[in-house]
């Protein structure tokens, strides 16, 4: 029956009202029924295209058909073997922009919400009963990998070379592994049981983690090579530096950056304040500058921290939001404000430099500029004073220089991204690899995941010619 | 998780401790920080590495009791653990060597020179110290910095003990040529308002000024901006370009509102600590 094959099978959601109150998931995922229904809507195409929409290959259509054929453990396998995230994929990535893009029913229709279904498999997945002991697996290879950073690709490079047997180590600069999907991406999106569950899946593959260690610092790329007898190392340190819009009031208390902001609420627990000992200023009226997934984290955490009003201010229009659209629907639904084509100019302060305001200026469209996107173009005389406490800036990160100012040895693009060997993620140092946005600036979940795995690949085979004899 | 060796109450409120972390001590230099959170739930602060002995795996650090999270660190006794530590962090001073390198001291600010002028005495400076205090029984660790120094100048507010008045004025003394004679170069390490202080005396002769900042952070690894201050107009990050800066350049003005930027929220959770102790 086509007609009821329309429409996507809605993700069961909690109340607007309530939710933007608190800090628990939004989405409450598909139950058993959904997902069959879903999955019966997938044509089974000739030519699954959406796998090609994805960064990873997932074997979309392959993991949709056994949760249609109810198997839900075939299903888990197929997810779990392209990507070792994808509880956490399933959650955050821009699906309509990847994957659900290229769905033939969303020719017609709706795509089919394959990212809703690839959650539930996963969230099914980790429910299980564990099938080993829940003892960590002996790595059966010598030759040892540190990973820097234990963000995405980190991970995913950690968990791929567990996989092939060789002993992993995980560095960490801060107090708890995650990296982005720690301090960066909040509960209401991605909860922290469930990061918990994939570090804990990696460290039953035998992954070992090591936290309060930097890179570059604590200890030397030499030293985990030459005194600690690392065969090869991987780079997933993010993006790092936090960009600030260099107007006047930025020093301002009561302005922060997105991943202070963050970091503040997600990893030093900020709304639990004073039970914990970190705490953040979130003010009645909160201005949140940015337009991606990194600002509607901010705008609906300061709601849930208690702002009576919270907006988007962006200098370009809503068409060139670079947002998933799940999450600016549910902005919108909390009662988000978005100030389109409006540029801040100033952060106003009072004498006793505490934010009261942020200056803008009225934009228009012009022609397209270098990025194809239509080019905003100030107003003149436009100036107006929007009456804010709070000021969070999340227009985006530049690579943190703290691991090749150590390393002089490894070199890095005009804009300081790291430089590697596309295939095989290989820096201008032999057997130091990186992914992730520290190579790529900031992008997202799955592209790092891809990257990490890649690497892995290249790691292990590099790793392997060496040991065998010729 | 990094041991307490060593805990030695220096002052009423000033305590010194040696904690074991091999890794920290190996890769110290003179000037760094670490990052300290001492409980779950707990903030993470960065504290000045006083010393460190890479042979012996240890790092010393003087610690003040000023808020919840220094509070809690008190209550660590020797033998006890330390819940994380990252370290060092920072860039380490770069001081020019040469001449006549003078340190100011103020309060537990004092202890954090001790390396530094270790280093520059080493490598042949002449160096001087002036340290201060209120009164004499707040001076922390002379002996220590006497053998790290050529020369110690004590200064207490109430005249207890050597020359009567703020470490600034006998600065300006050593300018003017009395004592071991004028710097080649001023650190200052201490309170705010004291390197400020500092940084003014030494402007009107050119004198160059390295201060170390303490800005609120949180990660102390470059990611969250949280440390930023104005330096000569622009933006710096103090975790990964400082700690140390020109301090004829600082916007003292802008990092000493930045750093009370939490005061009423330090308050609370010192109530809220001193409730939950009253409780138990
Ligand atoms: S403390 Fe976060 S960037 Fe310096």
């Amino acid at each position: 029956m086509p007609v009821k094959r329309i429409d996507k099978t809605a993700m069961p959601e909690r109340n607007a009202k309530q939710r933007a109150r608190d800090f628990s998931e939004v989405n409450e995922g598909y139950r058993y029924e959904h997902a069959l229904f879903e999955a019966e809507r997938c044509l089974r195409c000739q030519d699954p295209v959406c796998v090609e929409g994805c960064p990873v290959r997932v074997p979309i259509d392959k993991f949709i058909h056994r949760v249609a054929a109810r198997d839900l453990a075939g299903a888990a396998q197929i997810l779990r073997d392209a990507n070792p995230l994808s509880s956490i994929c399933g959650r955050v990535c821009p699906q309509e922009m990847q994957c659900e893009k290229n769905c033939h029913m969303g020719a017609r229709y709706r795509p089919v919400a394959i990212g809703h279904l690839e959650r539930f498999v996963s969230d099914w997945a980790q429910g299980q009963p564990l099938t080993t002991n829940g003892q960590a697996k002996k790595p059966w290879r010598a030759e040892k990998v540190a990973i820097v950073g234990s963000g995405p690709s980190g991970l995913v490079c950690a968990g791929e070379l567990a996989r092939l047997g060789h002993p992993v180590t995980v560095f960490e600069a801060l107090h708890a592994p995650g990296g982005v999907l720690r301090y960066g991406i909040p509960e209401f999106r991605l909860p922290n049981r469930i990061l918990d569950a994939e570090l804990d899946g990696l460290r039953r593959l035998g992954v070992e983690f090591v936290n309060n260690v930097i890179i570059g610092k604590t200890l030397t790329l030499d030293q985990l090579f030459d005194e600690m007898g690392y065969s090869a190392v991987f780079i997933g340190t993010g993006a790092g530096l936090p960009k600030f819009m260099n107007i006047p009031g930025e020093g301002l208390n009561g302005v922060y950056s997105a991943n202070e902001f963050l970091t503040r609420i997600n990893l030093m627990q900020a709304s639990s304040f004073p039970h914990v000992d970190t705490p953040v200023e979130v003010g009645k009226r909160v201005a949140v500058i940015g337009s991606g997934n990194t600002a509607m984290d901010c705008v609906r955490s300061s709601l849930r921290m208690g702002a009576e009003e919270a907006m988007v201010v962006y200098r370009r229009s809503e068409k060139e939001m670079s947002a998933r659209v799940e999450e600016y629907h549910h902005a919108i639904e909390e009662g988000v404000k978005f100030l389109w084509l409006n540029n801040p100019v100033e952060v106003m302060g009072d004498d006793k430099g505490w934010v009261t305001g942020l200056k803008c200026m009225k934009m228009e469209l012009g022609a397209p500029d270098d990025s194809g996107r239509a080019r905003p173009v100030p107003i003149k005389g436009s100036e107006f004073v929007i009456p804010v406490d709070t000021v969070v800036l999340a227009i985006g990160t530049t690579p943190n220089p703290l691991l090749t100012r150590a390393n002089k040895d490894i070199r890095t693009t005009k804009w300081g991204g790291l430089m590697v060997d596309e295939g095989t993620g290989e820096t201008s140092r032999r057997r130091v690899y990186a992914g992730g946005d520290a190579v790529t600036g900031a992008a997202t979940v799955i592209l790092a995941a891809g990257a990490g795995k890649r690497a892995a690949t290249a790691i292990h085979e590099d790793l392997v010619k060496e040991a065998q004899p010729v | 998780m990094p041991k307490v060796i060593s805990k030695q109450q220096i002052t009423p409120v000033t305590r010194k401790y040696v904690i074991a972390a091999p890794l920290i001590a190996h890769s110290a230099k003179p000037g760094q920080f670490v990052i300290v959170r001492v409980r779950e739930g707990g903030e993470r602060i960065p504290l000045t590495i006083a010393d460190y002995d890479a042979k012996a795996g240890t790092v010393t650090i003087v610690v003040q009791e000023v808020g919840a999270t220094t509070h809690m660190l008190s209550q660590i006794e020797e033998g006890g653990e330390i819940l994380d530590m990252l370290g060092p962090l920072g860039e380490p001073a770069h001081i020019p060597a040469g001449g006549h390198t003078v340190g100011v001291g103020g309060g537990y600010g004092a202890a954090a020179l001790t390396c530094i002028m270790r280093e520059a005495t080493a490598r042949g400076d002449k160096t001087t110290l002036i340290m201060g205090a209120r009164t004499k029984d707040l001076l922390i660790l002379e002996d220590e910095l006497r053998r790290a120094c050529t020369n110690v100048e004590v200064c207490t507010d109430d005249g207890s003990k050597g020359f009567k008045g703020f470490v600034t004025e006998r600065l300006g003394q050593l300018i003017e040529g009395q004592g071991p004679g004028r710097p080649d170069r001023v650190v200052a390490i201490g309170p705010m308002g004291m390197m400020q202080a500092v940084a003014e005396v030494t402007r009107p002769f050119d004198i160059p000024t390295f201060v170390s900042m303490d800005p609120v952070m949180v990660d102390g690894t470059g990611m969250c901006g949280g440390c930023r201050i104005t330096v000569g107009g622009e933006q710096r990050f103090a975790c990964v370009d400082g700690p140390m800066f020109d301090g004829h350049q600082v916007d003292f003005a802008e990092a000493v509102r930045r750093r009370k930027m939490y005061v009423k929220e330090e308050k609370l959770a010192v109530t809220c600590q001193r409730a939950h102790e009253g409780g138990e």
